[in-house]
Formats: structure tokens, sequence, C-alpha cells
């Protein structure tokens, strides 16, 4: 018998998930301890809406058992309900009412009493720094205080278990921070907190722990640290200033880190290299000997790709084919 | 989920509803201007060339017009239901502990409750321009209950397009195309007899003839012959095909 401190706050074991003959989910399992910010990191169709949807209850798996505050998201779908908030890739707020109705809302829908709603409602509003906003429609909202709205809209119960589908997708620069702020303050209140994301940059700095979900399927899962150490550091990326000189750059880059990555198109090679003193002007060396020359150099953090490329070996896209393979 | 929480929410969400028709103009507007607008066209417009048993053409149309004001009602709970699905408001409806009829019997309750306020509005306009009731007060009141208790079951039947159709443009196509020839090939305008022979049965066999008979015959004090209880058959019919295909179309992982 596990006391329920140390109980997982999400349990997914083998889920699968089909529509039709599209294979969204193909066997996930994960394990989010209580109190965290879990990032779920993956490209466009990964799976990872899916995954949220079956989490809050909003579709069965098709196999597979998932579990949110020890509760099986099937069988005990309404308690699960209780104990968990939503916000979904799109904000769903209404339009024709203000922020405070909007809150006292869903407020009133969880069956708190009228005037706890209420003042949860002003609470939230103050807390998401909407006040001035508090009492116009919703429709008349700019996209960042919609998230805003919708987030606060969320939280409203205090859920124990948090799920956030790209919540700063669309947000600029300054609201993406100010969200981030609050998602943090939320987890240190005790909150679980799964979110997904295509931004490393955000799994990085919100996340104590990240899955990297593609093609259905979690392909690691660590730090931030540790998945960026696989990259190894750092991504070298060569611009070329014609074709013919991509093969000659990508042998030589070949030597000096894991397997390059090539974008014809941008006539680009990039490398995860190590942080080894003097390696950069070591390839440049080596580059110069082997008579390839360079139209430009960026030395950048590794991006969602590069994570691939260095935990596959291949582009996001081409994953799937080698797992594929594995599996037959 | 108990009966109170059941009650509950559905209330939450009548309430919201609501709201929507007072403050969302066009909602207003099909509420109020428009089916006077066309009580006013058919009675001077189309009613000196047609020809009626009733002694003027506004008796004969006000029940008429006003079951086919009731059921076109019907439009604003599946288009209302179909810009929830899509604005992402249905997911957080479904994530919430909350009884999942909710969501459809809030917008049912608050549609019954618009066709109660336009009933009484056109009731009101048509009363200035002549019409008058003739029969019982319980008949002037089961009059207008009978058309809107009618509508009901079509909402139920739009509530289920609503929640299928890709769009909010699609559920108007639909609509339009099932609900006008639906309300036209009646008794709501012209008498039956003053159809086409092949037409007349098609007419006859439409229970929307029957909802404006019934209410029309209670409108005038007149032997209802059949028609209420007909009608009321019809609802239940109805909604036992409507609310299964509701349910339905609501918990259907989208
Ligand atoms: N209701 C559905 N019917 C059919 N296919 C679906 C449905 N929902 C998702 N899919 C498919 O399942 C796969 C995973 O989709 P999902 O929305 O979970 O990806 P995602 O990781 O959230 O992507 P994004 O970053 O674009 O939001 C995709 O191929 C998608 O087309
Ligand atoms: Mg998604």
């Amino acid at each position: 018998m596990t006391s329920a401190s140390s109980q997982p706050a999400i349990e997914v074991d083998g889920v699968t998930k089909t529509f039709g003959k599209v294979e969204a989910l193909r066997g996930v399992n994960l394990r989010v301890e209580p109190g965290i910010v879990f990032g779920l990191l993956g490209p466009n169709g990964a799976g990872k809406t899916t995954l949220v949807k079956i989490l809050a209850t909003l579709q069965a798996p098709s196999s597979g058992i998932a579990r949110v505050a020890g509760l099986d998201v099937v069988r005990q779908a309404g308690e699960v309900r209780s104990k968990i908030g939503l916000a979904g890739q799109f904000a769903a707020v209404d339009d024709q009412l203000t922020g405070l109705e909007n809150l006292e809302m869903v407020g009133q829908l969880y069956h708190l009493p009228g005037s706890v709603a209420k003042s949860r409602a002003r609470t939230l509003i103050e807390q998401f720094g909407l006040e001035d906003a508090a009492d116009r429609r919703a429709k008349t909202y700019s996209g960042g205080m919609r998230r805003r709205l919708d987030l606060a809209a969320a939280i409203v119960n205090q859920p124990e278990v948090l799920f956030l589908d790209e919540p700063t997708t669309g947000l600029d620069p300054r609201s993406r921070i100010d969200l981030w702020a609050v998602i943090d303050e939320l987890a240190k209140s005790g909150t679980t907190v799964l979110l997904t994301t295509q931004y490393l940059e955000e799994a990085d700095r919100l996340a104590a722990k990240i899955a990297v979900v593609d093609h259905g399927l979690v392909i690691a899962e660590g730090t931030a640290v540790e998945l960026k150490e696989r990259v190894g550091g750092r991504v070298l990326a060569i611009h070329l200033p014609d074709a013919d000189q991509i093969e000659p750059a990508r042998v030589i880059l070949d030597e000096y880190g894991a397997t390059p990555y090539v974008d014809v198109a941008a006539r680009e090679v990039s490398v995860a290299v190590g942080a080894e003193p003097g390696i950069v002007a070591e390839i440049i060396r080596a580059l110069d000997a082997g008579h390839v020359t360079v139209a430009d150099l960026q030395f950048r953090q590794p991006s969602l790709d590069d994570v691939f490329l260095a935990l596959t070996g291949r582009a996001s896209e081409e994953v799937d084919a080698e797992l594929e393979g594995a599996r037959r | 989920m108990n009966l109170r929480w059941t009650l509950h929410d559905s209330f939450i969400m009548t309430r919201r509803n609501m709201l929507r028709y007072i403050r969302l103009p066009e909602n207003l507007v099909s509420i109020t201007v428009q089916p006077i607008m066309f009580l006013l066209l058919f009675t001077y417009v189309l009613g000196g060339a047609i020809r009626v048993t009733t002694p003027d053409y506004i008796t004969y149309l006000l029940p008429g017009i006003l079951v086919q004001t009731v059921v076109f009602g019907a439009f604003a709970t599946a288009l209302g239901l179909a810009q929830d699905a899509q604005t992402g408001l249905f997911e957080r409806f479904r994530s919430l502990p909350i009884a999942r009829s909710a969501v459809i019997t809030g917008r049912l309750t608050a549609d019954v409750m618009a066709n109660i306020f336009v009933a009484t509005l056109m009731i009101g306009v048509g009363f200035l321009i002549g019409f008058r009731f003739g029969g019982s007060p319980l008949e002037s009141i089961a009059s207008p209950g009978i058309a809107i208790l009618f509508a009901l079951p079509v909402a139920g039947l739009f509530a289920a397009i609503g929640l299928t159709a890709r769009s909010v443009e699609s559920v108007n196509v639909i609509g339009f195309v099932a609900i006008f020839p639906i309300t036209f090939i009646s008794s709501a305008f012209v008498p039956v007899e003053s159809m086409p022979g092949w037409l007349q049965p098609v007419a006859d066999a439409n229970p929307f003839t029957r909802a404006v008979n019934a209410s029309r015959a209670l409108a005038l004090g007149q032997d209802t012959g059949g028609d209420v209880t007909a009608t009321l058959i019809w609802t239940v019919v109805l909604l036992a095909i409507a609310i299964p295909l509701g349910v339905r179309a609501y918990n259907r992982p989208r």
C-alpha cells in the first residue's frame, strides 16, 4: 500500500489511441510525481493534445490505463473531473460573458457556494492582472488576456492536477514570461502541472521533468539538463554559399560530434558539439583545409529538432520510419 | 450525480445562455424584430389574397406563424451548441464535474424561455392588429402552450444537428433546407385544401400541421378534433428520437 504522498499524480500505462487509421498514441508510459511541472515536448501531431484529452477525461484511450490523482480516468471520470483543471490548446471562454462572469460560472459549475465562487473569481482576476478588464466582455480581450482568463478558469477549483495544452502558443514574449511566472507560482503552491509545448526553451524554463513525444511515443524522458547533455551542449550550424559544398562539409562535421543534420533547402549543415575549448576554431580550420567556404556560422542552444537529432540520429520526420522498423 | 446538482448545473447553463440572448444583438433580433416583421408582412401583404375559414386572416395566421416562429427557434439551439463546440467551451464543460446533460438542457431551457417571450410578444402585437382569442382563458393559454411544447423536440433534433455539424455555417444550411419545407407545406399560412392535390397528403401528414391546427383550434375556441392528442404523441415520439441522438452527439469525442 503506497501512502498518498508517494502516489504519482499521473500514471500512464501502455496508453494507445487510434482515430480510424491514425495511431495518435502508440503505447505511452509516464509517471509524474506530485507537485512538479512536467513538460510534454513534441512537434505538431506528436500526440500531446490527445494524451492531455485522455488524462482530462475528454476521450477514452483505445487501450491501456491512465490514472490521475490515483483515479482511473475512464472508470472514475467523475471523480477525476473534480480534481483537475484544464486549459486546452484553444482558450475556452464565453465571449459574451465578462471576465468575472466567466470565472464565477466555472466556480458554480464546480459546485462552489455562490459567495465563494464570487470571491474566488475576484481573487483570480487580481492574480492574473485582469482587474481593469474584469467587467468587460471577453470578446474585447486580447489574445494574451484570453489566455490568462482561460488559465484562471482552469484553476478556479484549486485543482490537484492541472493540464495546460500549449499555454503560451500565440502569446507575445512579454505575456509568455508573465504566464511562466504564474505557472511557477502554481507549482510552488503544490499543484502538479502537466504542460505541453513545442519549445524546448519553455520546457527548460518551467519543467522539472520533460518527456519528449513523437509520433505517439515517448522517445526520451529526463530533466532539461539531461536531455541537453544528450544533444551535447550546443549546436554549430554552418551555412554554405552553394549546394556543392554540403556533402564535403557534412563529412568534415561528422568527425566532431553526433550525426550532422543537413537542411538542403537552407544549405545548412548543423551538428551538436561538446563544450571543449577551441572546438569551434578547430572545426573552422578543418573546413578551411577541406576547401569548404563558409557563408555564415551560428552557435546556438539546441532546438527541439537538435534534441530529436541527438536522441535518434534523425530529424523528427524520420523517427517514425525508424520506430516502425524497430517494432517489426 | 444527484438530482439537485443536475438541476443546479442546468440552471447555471440556462442563465448563461439567457445572458447570451440578451447580449448578442442578432439573437435579440431573431426573437423580437424578425417574428413581428413576418407577422406584419403576412397579414398586410399576403393576407388579402389568402382565403381562409376564419373571419379575418390575422385570426387564422397568428397561431400558424406562432408555431412557425417557435419551431424556428430551434435554429438558436443548434447554432448555440455548434458555436460552443467550435470555441472549445465544450471541452471545458466536459472537463468539469457537471451533469452530462446540463449543457443541452441548459440550452433547451433558455430556448423555451425565449419562445415564451416571443409568443407573448407576438400575441401582444397580434392584439393591436385585430387578433382576438375565441375560447376560454385556459384555451387561450394552451394555444401558445402547445406550440412551445411542440417546438421542444424539434429543438432537441436541432441540438443533435448542432452537435454533429462540422461548422456553424453548415448548421444554417441543414436547418434551412429542413425547416422551410416542413413549416410551409402545412396549414400554417394557407389552408391545406388550397394546395395542389398531390401536396395535400404531405401537408396533412406533416406533424407541424397537427401542431398548427391544435394551436389554432384552441385559439379560436373550436373543437380540436384530435389534433391536440396527435401533437402530444408527435412530441413524445420526436423527443424519444431526439434525446438519444443528442446525447450521442454530445458524448462523441471530438
Ligand atoms: N479527433 C481526431 N480524429 C482523427 N485524427 C485525430 C483526432 N485527434 C487527433 N488526431 C490525429 O492524431 C495525431 C496526434 O494529434 P494531437 O492533436 O494529439 O497532436 P499534438 O501533439 O497536440 O499536435 P499540435 O502540436 O499540432 O497541437 C495527429 O496525427 C492528428 O491528426
Ligand atoms: Mg495539440
